[in-house]
């Protein structure tokens, strides 16, 4: 796991959660840290420019998306592939 | 109290290019969604629409006019041409005060913006077009109605994201049944299909990339339309007296607001709508025989509107029948309750009810009658039309066979 994508992430998702970085874990799920949808497409988008990546995710089924939301490692996991795809 | 008609119909939409087409579209269960078409669409990931195929406006109107007219308003006065016309009414002295123009749109000039915008951001114009402003502003339509049409009484523009056209229409309705107006042309439409539009919905994630699949299992999202429709609502006695055809009659109507989630729906506020338009009209939940339904094909809209459903009509939700139309004309947005108004009018008038076309799996949250892929024959005394807008703003509208 790349320090540099975890950082990153974890600072959106902070951001996101209107929480300190020291709050967010890798096991954190969204939901624990109060994202809700709107939360979860907004933190979507700030991935996708800080990343300059496309990531495949539909609201209408987000479990079933190829992008693994279920955690926050999950997410980092994620973005690292489609930052590898990219490179 | 006045008792409220509609004696004219007039549409551009996807499925057809006037009110006929669109029927015959409807009962054939075609599908208007299809590869968008317009400049920059490679740099879209949702690609497809309800697009107005072939659409030409140098047929309709000349030079001038199409540089004053935006999209939105020509798709406008196509409608309300056909809609006047089929009402064979005229606008002139006490008729013309009494009578006004209630439309609905959500943005407006879309088309207009995009154009000006990419003029003076990407090709670095420092001068625009003189009538960019009255191209592009809300009111456009329903102002060259009036203008066209000679209509002097109450006129505006309603703009409720969804539900614009319904508000609208409710607003008319409301009017001469308060014995404001002796006859109002209503309706609304949109034109958000160019690069800007469609590149401001794929922002929220809740667009289909293949296509609109209301109530199915495997839906995945909404698909935007394009088009307009427009009717003109009157005064009973005022139709009778002058032999006017009677298309259906307005019964009720209501709205309401979630007051919760600027996106979500809500069950409930969709439900005090649904049971205040039956009520308005002195009706009971028995009495409804069909429901053209607000279905996006998006999972959060379609599993509130049938849970809403199931709360207002209880046992006789499983008898009512309640399909999308979006499926097939995709949604107009702004537009959008005036061209499913069609629908409505066609259910009650022919006993015909548009289907729910695409529907491929069932989804027990949505576990309704939805009129799947093929059109039925069914005996149609009452029906209504729901629109539930982003920002939890609410519309239902009542009709009853004439």
């Amino acid at each position: 796991m790349s320090d540099s994508v975890k950082e990153k992430i974890f600072k959106i998702i902070a951001e996101q959660a209107v929480l300190d970085v020291s709050d967010v874990g890798l096991d954190s799920t969204l939901e624990d840290l109060g994202i809700d949808s709107l939360g979860l497409v907004e933190s979507i988008f700030a991935i996708e420019e800080a990343f300059d990546i496309q990531v495949p995710f539909n609201a209408n089924n987000p479990t079933e998306s190829e992008f693994d939301i279920s955690s926050v490692a999950s997410i980092v996991k994620a973005v690292e592939g489609l930052v590898s795809e990219r490179a | 109290m006045h008792r409220v008609v509609i004696t004219g119909q007039g549409t551009i939409n996807a499925l057809g290019t006037n009110v006929e087409d669109t029927l015959q579209s409807m009962r054939e269960g075609k599908c208007g969604i299809g590869p968008l078409e317009f400049r920059d669409v490679d740099r879209l990931s949702i690609r497809i629409g309800g697009q107005v195929r072939d659409y030409a406006p140098e047929s309709h109107f000349n030079r001038q006019k199409i540089a004053l007219y935006d999209k939105f308003t020509q798709f406008t006065l196509l409608a309300a041409n056909e809609a006047v016309t089929q009402s064979g009414l005229s606008f002139d002295g006490e008729l013309a005060q009494s009578s006004g123009v209630v439309l609905g749109t959500a943005g407006g000039g879309v088309n207009t913006w995009d154009d000006n915008y990419r003029a003076v951001y990407e090709e670095g114009k420092n001068r625009v077009h003189p009538f960019v402003v009255p191209k592009l502003m809300n009111n456009a339509a329903a102002s060259h109605v009036s203008i066209e049409h000679n209509l002097k009484g109450p006129s505006f523009t309603v703009a409720t994201a969804c539900a614009s056209s319904n508000h609208a229409m409710g607003q008319a309705f409301l009017f001469i049944r308060s014995g404001m107006s002796k006859v109002m042309v209503t309706g609304g439409s949109e034109s958000m299909l160019c690069f800007g539009g469609v590149k401001a919905w794929e922002g929220l994630r809740v667009m289909s990339r293949d296509a609109c699949r209301p109530f199915s299992a495997n839906r995945n999202g909404m698909v935007q339309g394009e088009g307009a429709a427009v009717f003109v609502f009157e005064e009973y006695e005022h139709a009778k007296a002058r032999g006017a055809e009677i298309l259906a009659e307005v019964v009720g109507f209501a709205m309401s607001s979630d007051a919760a989630d600027i996106v979500m729906p809500s069950k409930q506020g969709a439900a005090r709508a649904i049971a205040g338009a039956i009520k308005d009209a002195g009706l009971n939940p028995e009495d409804v025989a069909y429901i053209n339904a607000h279905g996006t094909g998006t999972a959060a809209n379609d599993k509130t509107e049938c849970a809403a459903v199931a709360d207002v009509f209880g046992h006789h939700a499983d008898k009512l029948m309640i399909s999308s139309t979006k499926s097939m004309h995709g949604h107009l947005i702004g537009g959008t309750g005036a061209v499913e108004l069609l629908a409505c009018i066609m259910a009650l008038r022919e006993g015909v009810v548009a289907p729910t076309i695409g529907y491929e799996e069932p989804d027990p949250e949505c576990a309704l009658d939805v009129v799947p892929n093929v059109a039925r024959e069914a005996v149609v005394d009452v029906a209504i039309s729901n629109a539930f807008a982003f920002g939890g703003l609410n519309a239902v509208i009542a009709l009853r066979r004439f």
